[in-house]
């Protein structure tokens, strides 16, 4: 879905392939991504490019318009400091309120929130992580709220009662059009709480990994 | 006072990587050596996040996490290039970047750690499977210049040898893995390794085979 945003953000054409994970992956991921066998992967005139946050990086480099990335180096590299952080702490954070129970599953939620915390922090008092606008780390981030519904199932809990600025941001990236349309096609395409459903039937294994590059 | 400070440790493969992005650029800077042990005021507020090293401090900005730091070296100042210019080579090199630094964890768990080393070992001899085909007639990893990747790749090219001396362990051989040994054995000689040097083979072994021997004394005194 980053990958889906950015494009859209970029004003860039493209042709989309959807993966089955579950059913068996197709020749052209596994050739195209051979370390990690995952989704997403741009063809950029054959080319590959893979890993999602990657694939956003190269988009803004390669397509001028809209930059998702400021100008200024210390700014750049803030924003690569953030995005790196929601792709090492959210997604394991909100799997482990879907993993836990019991008291664990407290401590898990606690764990979420603190993070999030942590990322109202970062944005201060701008409308975006990007500031004024609308960027980088927005992208990689507002791609993986399309889990939250999940998480806030499971850990009963809301996101924007307990972080209400994080939840203010999630509706302002909303009503972007780029997110708009993506989290669109997602609906229509797969629901992420399904999927997890479905990864319990299939005793939680490794599959929710994929599932998750799927979405994101 | 120092225009660019940098929070780190000699021993660290990651230290490193920013050492060397700023010798290639010709910055002077001042290294604190820090102890981990004991962390800094510096750190923690440098780094409130991570609470780790390296961090960059450029004109009291704290810059952190060693493959943006690099970036931002690269961006910043004058001075050869770190990463290419042209954006398809730019998102290989950082996708080998973060392939490498990711194995970091698991190289660790093997040769230093008992629980769930031998998952940790099916990972590094992947890691190794991978990158002895990737490397097969190659002096870099990406194009034809050294760069981000290469800079990355010190951990591999350089550590994990001395690892596998002080432990005995040994999962890397020629006849294993002969392309990734023929790049290593040129990797440690060249020209840029001559020019901003490694941290000595010798006194990181000694510093790793004593950290081996205080950790294996001190968890041999908790299970007593």
């Amino acid at each position: 879905m980053r990958v889906k945003i950015a494009l859209a953000e970029k004003g860039v054409a493209y042709e989309s392939h959807e993966e089955d994970l579950f059913g068996g992956k197709s020749d052209l991921l596994l050739k195209s991504n051979p370390i990690y066998e995952k989704v997403p992967v741009l063809l950029d005139n054959g080319k590959p490019i893979v890993e999602s946050n990657n694939i956003v990086y190269y988009i803004d480099d390669k397509y001028s318009p809209n930059p998702l990335l400021p100008s200024c180096a210390y700014a750049r590299s803030r924003a690569r400091f953030w995005a790196d952080f929601i792709d090492k702490k959210v997604f394991e954070a909100g799997m482990g309120i879907w993993r836990s129970k019991g008291d664990e599953l407290e401590v898990a939620k606690n764990d979420f929130i603190g993070i999030l915390k942590k990322l109202e922090g970062a944005m201060g008092d701008k409308d975006y992580f990007g500031g004024d606008n609308f960027g980088y780390v927005d992208v990689i981030a507002t791609a993986m709220t399309s889990w939250f519904h999940a998480y806030e199932v499971f850990g009963g809990f809301k996101v924007e009662q307990l972080c209400p600025k994080f939840g203010c941001w999630m509706k302002r990236c909303l009503k972007r059009e780029s997110v708009l349309v993506s989290f669109q096609i997602l609906k229509r395409s797969i629901s992420v709480l399904s999927c997890l459903e479905r990864c319990m039937a299939l005793n939680r294994t490794g599959s929710v990994d994929s599932i998750a590059l799927y979405t994101f | 006072m120092a225009e660019v400070k940098l929070l780190g440790v000699w021993y660290s493969p990651a230290n490193h990587r920013v050492e060397w992005a700023l010798k290639i650029k010709g910055v002077e800077y001042e290294f604190i050596e820090q102890d981990l042990q004991n962390k800094s005021p510096l750190l923690l507020e440098s780094n409130p996040v991570h609470r780790k090293i390296p961090v960059l401090i450029h004109n009291g900005k704290p810059i952190c996490e060693s493959l943006i730091i690099v970036e931002y070296i690269d961006e910043t100042f004058e001075g050869p290039s770190i990463l290419p210019k042209d954006p398809y080579d730019r998102a290989l090199a950082r996708f080998w970047s973060k392939y490498l630094d990711d194995k970091v964890p698991a190289v660790v768990n093997t040769f230093f750690l008992k629980e769930e080393q031998e998952k940790a070992k099916e990972e590094v001899c992947e890691m190794l499977k991978v990158l002895d085909n990737e490397l097969k007639d190659k002096k870099f990893l990406v194009g034809d210049n050294f760069g981000l990747a290469d800079i990355t790749a010190n951990f591999v090219g350089h550590w994990l040898g001395v690892f596998q001396e002080a432990t005995g362990v040994e999962l890397v051989t020629s006849e294993k893995f002969p392309n990734f040994c023929a790049w290593r054995d040129e990797y440690i000689n060249c020209s840029q390794v001559k020019e901003y040097p490694l941290p000595r083979r010798d006194e990181l072994l000694a510093f790793v085979q004593a950290r081996a021997r205080a950790a294996a004394s001190a968890s041999a005194s908790t299970q007593k």
